[in-house]
């Protein structure tokens, strides 16, 4: 009886709290619904017993995910609320629409499906020594492609975050307000080949460069 | 009442369809993002449940690498708008259309 009630608790919360991130105007307060939905979830892994991805949920997404998000969200300030439109009615019912169809299509999909009840599971199903053994024997594969996805994520994110100069449009005022700095002749023979089509001029006195066929 | 499996997929189902019409009708690139955590995370609710309908690991294994990949994801999503910020672009996904034009 209790899962029951458990399920439904964590029903309510999980649907209610997505709604919330959906329909609230304010960015930090969808943020906010969304670690509840994270955390709904969470219960629900427990219920079907995957103690570890719901120790995993709740680490990587509340603890990670959600605060960069928050901070992210906290920083862009008034800038990141939702841009005002008269937005027509259609949009929202085709919308509405269109996800319900989706939803409709899956739930028909999914029901004709023959569900027998779920097996008694072995007392370590779902541990961290379970999940573990998987990903090192049978997914390794997985696991590598998984840490390199990561690892260029991680690149991303930095070239992304790094500050730069703002590209400015030809004839803007401040365009090219750097003077061109002539690159030595040294460096010209080995970084930079002939054929760059950056305006290079060598210094007073260097060897001119070998013009390639 | 025994709650089976089919109802916890059920609900994932759900979870997709609100996500789908977030993603729909918003137009803040942070709510988009918001709104395709809802999607995989619903994703996730249905790999696990399959795994304890099938008694096997392996869709929790599947769920931990989509966990990855949406970590990845809002790594890469979040510093776009971060830079999109930076540049004074105004943070509406409707006028996000130079690649297009």
């Amino acid at each position: 009886m209790t899962y029951e009630i458990v399920f439904v608790a964590a029903g309510v919360l999980a649907i209610g709290s997505a709604l919330g991130v959906v329909l609230s105007s304010n960015p930090f307060h969808s943020a906010l619904s969304l670690i509840l939905n994270l955390a709904a979830l969470a219960t629900f892994y427990l219920l079907l017993s995957a103690d570890f991805l719901a120790a995993a949920q709740v680490i990587v997404y509340a603890g990670a995910v959600m605060i960069m998000f928050l901070f992210v969200t906290a920083y862009l300030g008034g800038h990141a609320a939702e841009p005002v439109v008269d937005r027509p009615l259609w949009q929202t019912a085709a919308a509405l629409v269109a996800a319900g169809a989706v939803v409709a299509e899956l739930v028909f999909a999914l029901a004709s499906a023959g569900y027998h009840r779920a097996p008694a599971v072995a007392a370590g199903f779902g541990s961290a020594q379970d999940v573990g053994a998987g990903f090192l024997s049978r997914y390794l594969l997985a696991f590598e492609a998984t840490s390199i996805l990561l690892l260029v994520a991680a690149v991303g994110g930095v070239v992304l975050g790094t500050r730069r100069p703002a590209p400015r449009a030809v004839g803007e005022e401040g365009a090219f307000e750097r003077p061109w700095q002539p690159v030595p002749p040294s460096v010209q023979s080995d970084v930079m080949d002939v054929e760059t089509r950056f305006p290079v001029t060598p210094l007073e006195g260097a060897p001119e460069p070998e013009v390639k066929a | 009442m025994h709650v089976g499996v089919q109802w916890f997929v059920g609900v994932s189902a759900v979870l997709f369809g609100i996500g789908l019409f977030g993603v729909f009708t918003r137009r803040s690139p942070l709510v988009l993002l918001l709104s395709i955590e809802i999607m995989l995370n619903s994703c996730n609710l249905a790999l696990i449940a399959f795994a304890r309908e099938l008694g096997q690991t392996s869709g929790q294994i599947f769920a931990l690498v989509v966990m990855a990949v949406a970590a990845s994801e809002v790594v890469v999503g979040l510093g776009l708008v971060v830079a999109l910020a930076r540049r004074r672009v105004d943070l509406d996904v409707d006028s996000l259309t130079v690649l297009r034009d």
